[in-house]
C-alpha cells in the first residue's frame, strides 16, 4: 500500500501523513487535468479513481489539494472503492483558508489524517459508522470532520485490524484512544 | 447497535448519477439498488419492500412524476424523494402535492442530501411502526372480544379467521344479542380492508325512503329536504366493509336495488343519473330464518344466495352455558374498571344463578345484568341479589306484587347497609312505613340472620 500525491500537494503534509500512518509515499503519476470539469471548476473524483487504477498496481491512496466532486454532489472530501484498492481524499475544503480563516497547519493535519483513515476504512469494506466519535462516521462538512476522533471505534477497529496492510498503523491509532 | 439496513432505490436514466448515488449511499450504510427506468423501478418495488425511492423527475418514457403517482396509487410502502437538475418552484410544489416526501436539486450538497434522506427514512420508520402496532392491536383486539371456550365459539373464531382474508360476502346468523356486530367487526379487522372504514347500516331502523338514501346517497333536491348532496354508505365505505344489520327487514324493492349493487359494484344516488363505482366488502346479519323467508316469498332468493356465500352461525348463550362464567367475569372486569369499583368476582350462588338462567337476551342481557350489578353491588363479590335476573326455581307465586316489593326492599336495604332512614328515602316512603314493611315481610339484616342461625 502506498500514499501518492495528485497535483500540487504540500510535501511536508504528505511526509507527516506518511509518518503517522506508516504508509510509504509512492511516485506521482497522475495529471489532475484529466478530471477537470470546466463548468463546475472542480475535479471529477470518480475519474481520478479510474486514473489511479490505470496507473498503479496494488493498493494506493491519493492525496490531493484539488476540489473534488461527483456528479450528483456539490463536492466530496474523498472517495474510495468499497472494498477495493484505490482511494482519494482532498485537503481543499479542509483548509481553514477555504472558510476565510488564517491557515492552521495543525488543524489541517488532524483533518487530513481523519479523512485518510476514513477512506482507508472504506477501502477495506467499512461503511459509515453510527458512532459519531469513530473516524468512520459520515462527515459532510468540515465541522463534522472536526468532531470525530482520529481513530476507529472498537467494532470498526476489529474489522480493519484484521487486514495485514492496516494492522500496524490502525493498532497504534486504537491504542492512542 | 445492530439494526436492519434501510433500503433505497435510485431511479435515474443517467448511469453516472445512479453509480455515484449507489456508491455514496452504500458508504452511508444503506442497502442500495438502482433502476434505469420507471417501469424497471416499479418491477423492483413489486418484488421487495423498499424504504425510500429517490427518483429523477425527467426521464424518457414514464417520467418521475408518473412513477410517483403509480407508487401512491398502488399504495406501495415506500417514501419518495424527487430529484431534478432543473430547479423550479412549480415542479417542487407539484412533486410535494403528489405525495413526495421532499424535492432536491442536482448537484446536492452532501449535508443536505444526508439530512433529507435521514428525515424521510425516519418518517418512514414511524409510519411502519405505527402500521405494525395498529395491525397487532387490531388482530389482538379482533378476537378477544369474542369470548368463549365452548366448541361453538371456537368454531366461530376459526370461521372468522378463515373468511377474513378472502373478500367474499359473509352472512352472520344469530339471535338478538349474540354478538353479530362483534363478529362483523372482527372479520373487518382481520381483513386486508382493515385500514378502510367499516360502515354499519341498521336496516331495521330505517323506513324504505330513508334506507335508499342511506345506502346509495342522494343528489341535492332529490326529495323535499334534500338540501345538499349526500354520499351513501356504499360510497362512504371507500374500500372498506359495509355491514348490513337486520338484513331481513328490508323491503322487496330495496332488496332488488341491493342485489344490483352487490352484482354490479355500482350505485346511482337517489335523484341522480350517473353510475358511481363502489369498492366494498359486504357482511350481512340477521336474527330471522332467511331460508324460510325465501320459501314464503318475503326475501329474494337471488339476493339470499348472493349474501349466503359464507355463513357464520352464532349460538345462543343458552346453548353454551359453560361460557357464562368467562363472559360474566370479562364484563365484571370491564365495568369495574370503567366505574372504578373493586369487584373480584361472583359468589357461588350468584354464579350458579347466572349459569342456570336461560338468557333470552343472550350476551347483551348478561352484559347489562353484570353492568347493573357493578353499579348496585357491594364489593368485593357480586351476590345473587345484585343480579336482576329471575331465579329459575321461583314458583309463579313469587311473581306477585308482594313478592316483588319484598325483594326490592331487601335489595335497597342491602345497598344502604340496612340504614333504614336512607333506604326509606331511596324508596320514596317514610321510615315508619318501611319499618312496618320490614316487620310484615320478616326481613332481617344478614348479620342478625347469621347470629340467629348460630
Amino acid at each position: 500500500m502506498i500514499l501518492v500525491p495528485i497535483g500540487d500537494f504540500p510535501a511536508e503534509l504528505l511526509e507527516e501523513l506518511s509518518r503517522r500512518t506508516r504508509i510509504p509515499v509512492g511516485p506521482a503519476r497522475i495529471d489532475p487535468q484529466a478530471a477537470w470539469h470546466p463548468c463546475r471548476r472542480q475535479y471529477d473524483s470518480t475519474r481520478l479513481l479510474a486514473e489511479l487504477k490505470a496507473h498503479y498496481e496494488g493498493t494506493v491512496v491519493a492525496a490531493t489539494a484539488c476540489d473534488l466532486f461527483i456528479p450528483v454532489l456539490t463536492f466530496v472530501f474523498g472517495e474510495a472503492e468499497m472494498p477495493g484498492r484505490v482511494a482519494i481524499f482532498s485537503v481543499h475544503r479542509l483548509r481553514e483558508e477555504f472558510y476565510g480563516l488564517p491557515p492552521n497547519p495543525e488543524v489541517l493535519l488532524g483533518r487530513a489524517l481523519r479523512e485518510l483513515w476514513h477512506e482507508l476504512g472504506h477501502l477495506f469494506g467499512l461503511a459509515h459508522c453510527r458512532d459519531a466519535a469513530c473516524v468512520m462516521s459520515s462527515s459532510h462538512s468540515v465541522e463534522q470532520v472536526d468532531v470525530k476522533d482520529e481513530c476507529f471505534c472498537g467494532a470498526c477497529y476489529a474489522r480493519v485490524s484484521a487486514h495485514p496492510d492496516l494492522r500496524a498503523a490502525a493498532c497504534r491509532q486504537a491504542a492512542g484512544r | 447497535m445492530s439494526e436492519e439496513k434501510l433500503s433505497i432505490l435510485i431511479v435515474d436514466d443517467e448511469q453516472v448519477v445512479r453509480d455515484s448515488l449507489v456508491h455514496w449511499f452504500t458508504e452511508e450504510g444503506y442497502e442500495v439498488e438502482a433502476a434505469e427506468t420507471a417501469p424497471e423501478a416499479l418491477a423492483r418495488l413489486a418484488g421487495r419492500d423498499t424504504d425510500l425511492v429517490i427518483a429523477d423527475i425527467r426521464m424518457p418514457g414514464m417520467d418521475g412524476m408518473e412513477l410517483l403517482d403509480k407508487i401512491k396509487a398502488e399504495q406501495l410502502d415506500s417514501g419518495v424523494i424527487m430529484m431534478t437538475g432543473y430547479a423550479s418552484v412549480d415542479t417542487a410544489v407539484r412533486a410535494l402535492k403528489h405525495g413526495a416526501f421532499d424535492y432536491i436539486t442536482k448537484p446536492f450538497d452532501p449535508d443536505d442530501l444526508s439530512v433529507v434522506v435521514r428525515n424521510a427514512l425516519e418518517q418512514q420508520k414511524l409510519r411502519r411502526e405505527n402500521r405494525m402496532l395498529r395491525q397487532q392491536l387490531s388482530e389482538t383486539y379482533a378476537l378477544t372480544e369474542l369470548i368463549g371456550q365452548s366448541e361453538a365459539m371456537r368454531k366461530v373464531r376459526e370461521q372468522i379467521e378463515t373468511v377474513a382474508g378472502v373478500d367474499s360476502t359473509v352472512l352472520i346468523e344469530g339471535e338478538s344479542g349474540t354478538g353479530k356486530e362483534l363478529v362483523a367487526r372482527a372479520v373487518h379487522r382481520l381483513s386486508p380492508r382493515r385500514y378502510n372504514p367499516m360502515v354499519v347500516v341498521h336496516c331495521g331502523a330505517l323506513t324504505e325512503t330513508l334506507i335508499e338514501s342511506e345506502l346509495f346517497g342522494h343528489e341535492k333536491g332529490a326529495f323535499t329536504g334534500a338540501q345538499y348532496r349526500k354520499k351513501g354508505k356504499f360510497e362512504a365505505a371507500m374500500g372498506g366493509t359495509v355491514f348490513l344489520d337486520e338484513i331481513a327487514d328490508i323491503s322487496l324493492k330495496t332488496q332488488t336495488d341491493l342485489l344490483r349493487v352487490l352484482q354490479e359494484r355500482e350505485i346511482v344516488r337517489v335523484g341522480g343519473t350517473q353510475s358511481i363505482h363502489v369498492d366494498f366488502r359486504s357482511i350481512a346479519a340477521t336474527n330471522r330464518n332467511l331460508t324460510e323467508m325465501v320459501r314464503e316469498g318475503r326475501f329474494r332468493s337471488d339476493l339470499f344466495y348472493r349474501l349466503n356465500v359464507f355463513t357464520i352461525h352464532l349460538p345462543p348463550l343458552r346453548d353454551r352455558h359453560g361460557d357464562v362464567p368467562l363472559l360474566a367475569t370479562y364484563f365484571l372486569d370491564k365495568y369495574s374498571k370503567q366505574m372504578n369499583r373493586k369487584f373480584t368476582g361472583f359468589d357461588r350462588a350468584a354464579l350458579d344463578l347466572l349459569i342456570s338462567h336461560q338468557w333470552p337476551g343472550n350476551v347483551r342481557e348478561l352484559e347489562n345484568i353484570v353492568e347493573r350489578a357493578v353499579v348496585v353491588g357491594r364489593e368485593p363479590l357480586v351476590r345473587v341479589h345484585d343480579l336482576a335476573v329471575s331465579h329459575p326455581h321461583e314458583s309463579a307465586d313469587d311473581w306477585s306484587l308482594d313478592s316483588l316489593e319484598r325483594k326490592h326492599i331487601v335489595r335497597v336495604l342491602e345497598d344502604f347497609g340496612w340504614n333504614q332512614t336512607q333506604a326509606a328515602k331511596a324508596l320514596g316512603i317514610d321510615r315508619v312505613t318501611l319499618y312496618h314493611k320490614i316487620r310484615r315481610y320478616g326481613l332481617k339484616p344478614p348479620e342478625r340472620a347469621k347470629a340467629t342461625r348460630a
